[in-house]
């Protein structure tokens, strides 16, 4: 059993302008010590499965489906979806902790960052106020910042954001977990202290054998530290694989698109950076059938129906995706230009000739 | 912060000065009041008045009267105009129906707003919510002296569950004194439980929506925490604020209305009595003390709101 | 729930973000939010029905009740349903409602009637409340556009002289200011106004709460002049005035739309609170305020001299403030409430 599985997960929330659909049958899996990358654009529902795991969008508009299992050290399962929310309260931070995106908003403005890091173990476990500070100034001191036990009394507002950020992923820290969420740790950040950020990260996974979840939107970051990845659009997983195949053979044209569309210095440009045409679809009103399949210059009449995610080379079984295409032509009609990308407009009749 | 404070007491002592000033030229720019008239009673002579007049300084230039005024002011020698006591006696006697009734008020609405601005913002949309905006709008539209006067007549006259307005001071028993201060404790405090549950209301609405909040709750925080620690300790923020400036009103002078309909004798009674008296120097005295409690209290409270929100610190 | 609002946009923003129909503004928009909003269209409904009926005081002083606001009747003698009873007994109780043409909220200790001395008195509250909203407003955004857009010594002044009005408790100010100009009306230059007008409590209320208006309007305006169409209209040569009115005041007006109509209720409240304490209307000219301080001595025995103008001021003052907040919420949907006080 794997360290957390999720397993056919759809989330939808009720609001004034109907139901949307925001994460639509996600399944996947992450391993004790494993760095699993979520890339997708805003809305592609990454943020809104990283929140589920964590129970963050339970709320009376909201309604789940499919299952989150947690394993414990001991082998022990627990579903996060039915789990009580007192049960939950228990898990998060303890066993399942989170890095958001945003260090400026996420840390409370009016307590200092040694108090609300021993919070948070006091909340878990029956130490005291001052074990518990003291032990905030380890922390402080583990994820590099400079005279912690000074630190620890400051206010957030009086950290630069990389520091936040570290504060931040002390704070996660702190109970040993089993299974870190990053939700875009590094986009509110400078490019430097990204690459820092991101670097503190890996150390820590290979410390203490936690289980990332790195969300991002950012190719580079996925690139960087990954060792798998799965591709989000519109609420479902069109691709997922480990880090190199994703990069040397992508197999959904999305991926393709995502791909084509990030700037190389190791290649000429052709002339402006592609981007793929179109815009994502409405979660209230998506398409039947494959999601991208409006912006696809690909699609043929099959794609009316919902492709299912699944090894299209049998000789790759952890390599899914989530396209009709046969194997063959999506690894003849990838090549735009002599790079993988999305042609602009659909070469006409091209993709009915060979099909999965 | 400690530059901070001293700062702020200096622009507070200069906004005393200024206040001692506009106060004594609305006062002393008085048309057709001559003071002197007043002072020496309905059957002075011209002599009577030209000799009050020369005594009391009326005819010495503006900024001699003021000082003399504020000397008089100061150490309390100042006397009424109609009756001949000085005005810091009576308004001695008026203080403890006053602090009573705003004590006794602000703790009332403070606590009331903050269980209804909480319940509502908590059910947000529900129909708890609705009743308690409307609730509220009906407390900010309602003024504190007709709700008073509804009062006494229901709960005084028609039931006599309350006493029929006056004061009993506390050193007569703190039962009977609390007796007489319920009803006007309610009046005086229904404005402000609109006005703070409301404010109250959208602040922990937009707190609530706050990243902070969603890291209080990925920390594995029981709820109780999250809304005492982190959603309502931020929230309050601005309420001190407006506080300051409410109770230093209440006290200053916006408690003359309730003091009035439920006859408590107290300092705003004292205002009200010299306002149909046409006695001006009780209603400058306490003009002058209720801008002055307002000018210190808001002083303590921008240092207090500096205290509870660290950013404020680091903006002064 | 909001689904990943802070995200920057990787290719393109997700659909479903209602767009604003082309071609309507801001005023349109907001007229149909506000004609949607139910409740507050009733309460401005009952405003109206309010202004209405006391406009109409003259009318029904002359034609249904036969007297006049200030017209006693102590010594007469009224039949109510075919009894007869005094207007005001020998122990000076005035009589409670006939609930016909005469008296019919009935007479106060004087032997005046009451709902025509409701209506009258309606008049001067409402006239006062109305004057004093238009002085708050064009002495605030004076001051407010004049300290944001200058800064530099002109808004050390005005911001300072704000701090003083500031600095005194509404009430009071009110009574101080409101007794000294009772006493002998304001003469400036040829221009006398007598004690007893209704502009010196408008004028009082006025000034009383422009600190209140300017100084957010100040802070707005701070943030409006540093905009880029500011230092457009400066490059294409334009004066400070013209830039004050033509770019900086239409940006304002939706704020002062909705400061109009809570103010107004402030208004009504401290001019009813005013002449309760005496410092506002003067007797015998009727105001709400002045009815419930002439009742309050008698509410035992009397009750309807302070429940019949009292219920009205509060009918007034509601329905003005829900309105009021219907306005603001259809103007500025995202706004938090303003904090209004007294």
């Amino acid at each position: 059993m794997a360290l957390l599985d999720i397993d056919h997960l759809r989330v939808s929330f009720r609001t004034e302008g109907g139901t949307v659909q925001a994460v639509d049958d996600v399944s996947f899996s992450l391993e004790p010590g494993e760095i699993l990358g979520i890339v997708g654009e805003s809305g592609s529902g990454k943020s809104v499965t990283a929140m589920t795991i964590m129970g963050l969008t339970r709320s009376p508009n909201a309604s789940f489906a499919g299952r989150i299992t947690l394993t414990g050290p001991d082998g022990a399962t627990t579903d996060l979806l039915a789990a009580s929310n007192h049960q939950l309260e228990s898990i998060r931070g303890a066993r399942v902790a989170m890095i958001f995106q945003d260090p400026m908003t996420a840390l409370n403005p009016v307590h200092r960052v040694g108090d609300q890091i021993a919070e948070q173990i006091r909340a878990h476990e029956p130490v005291g106020k001052r074990a518990a500070t003291a032990r905030a100034v380890d922390l402080l001191r583990r994820v590099g910042i400079p005279r912690p036990d000074e630190r620890a009394r400051s206010f957030p507002h009086e950290f630069s954001g990389g520091m936040r950020q570290r504060v931040m992923i002390a704070m996660t820290l702190s109970c040993s977990p089993q299974v870190l969420i990053a939700d875009e740790p590094t986009t509110a950040l400078d490019v430097t202290i990204q690459a820092q950020i991101l670097a503190e990260i890996e150390d820590l996974r290979a410390e203490t054998g936690v289980g990332v979840l790195l969300i991002t939107h950012d190719l580079g970051v996925i690139a960087e530290v990954a060792d798998r990845v799965a591709v989000m659009y519109a609420g479902r997983v069109v691709e997922q694989g480990d880090l190199r195949t994703m990069f040397t053979d992508p197999l959904h044209p999305y991926t393709w698109g995502l791909l084509g569309s990030v700037p190389r210095i190791d290649k000429d440009r052709p002339g402006r950076l592609p981007t793929i045409p179109g815009a994502p679809p409405s979660l209230q009103n998506t398409p039947k059938g494959c999601h991208f399949a409006p912006r696809c210059p690909h699609r043929f009449e099959r794609c009316g129906e919902v492709p299912p995610l699944e090894a299209a080379d049998a000789t790759a079984p952890g390599h899914l995706d989530r396209c009709w295409l046969a194997l063959d032509t999506k690894r003849k009609v990838r090549i735009v230009n002599g790079t993988i990308g999305l042609p602009a407009a659909s070469p006409a009749g091209a993709d009915t000739a060979g099909v999965r | 912060m400690i530059r901070f404070v001293v700062r702020r007491a200096a622009s507070a002592l200069g906004v005393l000065v200024a206040v001692s000033i506009l106060t004594f030229l609305i006062f002393a720019a008085i048309p057709n009041g001559n003071p002197a008239l007043r002072l020496a009673g309905r059957t002075a002579s011209p002599q009577d008045i030209a000799a009050v007049t020369k005594a009391y300084g009326f005819n010495k230039p503006i900024y001699v009267q003021y000082a003399k005024t504020m000397q008089q002011v100061f150490t309390g020698q100042i006397q009424s105009y109609t009756q001949h006591v000085t005005v810091m006696s009576q308004i001695k006697r008026g203080l403890p129906a006053t602090v009573s009734l705003a004590i006794g008020a602000t703790v009332l609405w403070l606590v009331v707003a903050i269980i209804l601005g909480l319940a509502a913002a908590l059910r947000a949309g529900s129909a708890t919510d609705t009743s308690i905006t409307v609730l509220g709008f009906a407390g900010i539209s309602a003024p504190s002296f007709v709700v008073g006067a509804i009062l006494l007549y229901l709960f005084a006259f028609k039931t006599h569950l309350f006493p029929n307005g006056g004061y009993v001071g506390i050193t007569s028993g703190v039962g009977t004194w609390f007796h007489h201060m319920v009803l006007p404790w309610i009046s005086l405090a229904v404005l402000y439980i609109g006005i703070y549950s409301q404010v109250l209301r959208s602040t922990v609405v937009e707190t609530l929506s706050e990243d902070f909040v969603r890291t209080a709750r990925a920390k594995g925080l029981s709820r109780r925490r999250i809304l005492t620690g982190h959603v309502l300790r931020t929230s309050l923020i601005p309420l001190v604020s407006l506080w300051g400036l409410d109770f230093a009103g209440v006290v200053g002078g916006g408690a003359i209305l309730v003091e009035t309909v439920f006859n408590l004798h107290g300092v705003g009674q004292y205002v009200q009595q010299s306002v149909s008296a046409l006695d001006v120097p009780p209603i400058l005295v306490t003009v002058l003390f209720g801008a002055i409690f307002v000018v210190l209290l808001s002083a303590l409270v921008d240092v207090i709101y500096a205290a509870l929100d660290p950013r404020i610190r680091l903006a002064a | 729930m909001a689904i990943e609002t802070s995200h920057p946009p990787l290719l393109a923003p997700i659909g479903g973000e209602e767009a604003a129909p082309a071609g309507i503004g801001p005023y349109r928009l907001a007229l149909r939010r506000l004609r949607r909003n139910k409740t507050a269209i009733a309460f401005g409904a009952l405003f109206l029905i309010v202004v209405i009926l006391c406009l109409l005081a003259p009318v029904y002083a002359n034609d249904i009740a036969h007297t006049g606001p200030n017209t006693n009747h102590i010594t007469e003698v009224i039949k109510v349903g075919g009894k007869s009873r005094d207007v005001v007994s020998p122990d000076g109780i005035p009589t409670g409602p006939t609930w016909g043409s005469k008296f019919f909220f009935g007479a106060d200790p004087s032997g005046r009637d009451v709902a025509v001395r409701l209506l009258y008195g309606g008049r001067n509250s409402l006239e006062i409340g109305i004057l004093a909203t238009i002085i708050t407003i064009v002495l605030a955004t004076a001051a407010g556009v004049v300290a944001g857009y200058f800064r530099g010594w002109a808004d050390g002044l005005i911001s300072r002289t704000l701090d003083l009005i500031w600095a005194y408790p509404a009430v009071l100010l009110g009574v101080a200011l409101g007794v000294n100009l009772a006493l002998g009306g304001i003469s400036v230059g040829p221009l006398h106004i007598k004690g007893n007008s209704n502009w010196i409590p408008a004028l009082v209320i006025g000034v009383v709460y422009v600190p209140y208006i300017a100084r957010p309007i100040r802070g707005q305006v701070l943030g409006l002049r540093e905009r880029e169409y500011i230092d457009a209209a400066r490059t294409l040569g334009a004066g400070h005035l013209r830039i004050m009115a033509s770019e900086i005041l239409p940006n304002l007006s939706s704020t002062l739309v909705v400061f109009v109509a809570l103010q107004m209720a402030q208004s009504i409240v401290l001019e009813a609170s005013l002449s309760f304490l005496g410092a506002g209307v003067q007797p015998p000219n009727p105001s709400w305020g002045t009815m419930i301080s002439e009742g309050v001595s008698l509410i035992t025995a009397a009750p309807h001299l302070v429940l019949v103008p009292g219920i009205m001021l509060i009918v007034a003052v509601l329905s003005v403030n829900v309105f009021g907040e219907g306005l603001r919420a259809a103007l500025d949907p995202r706004a938090t409430i303003r904090a209004n006080r007294t």
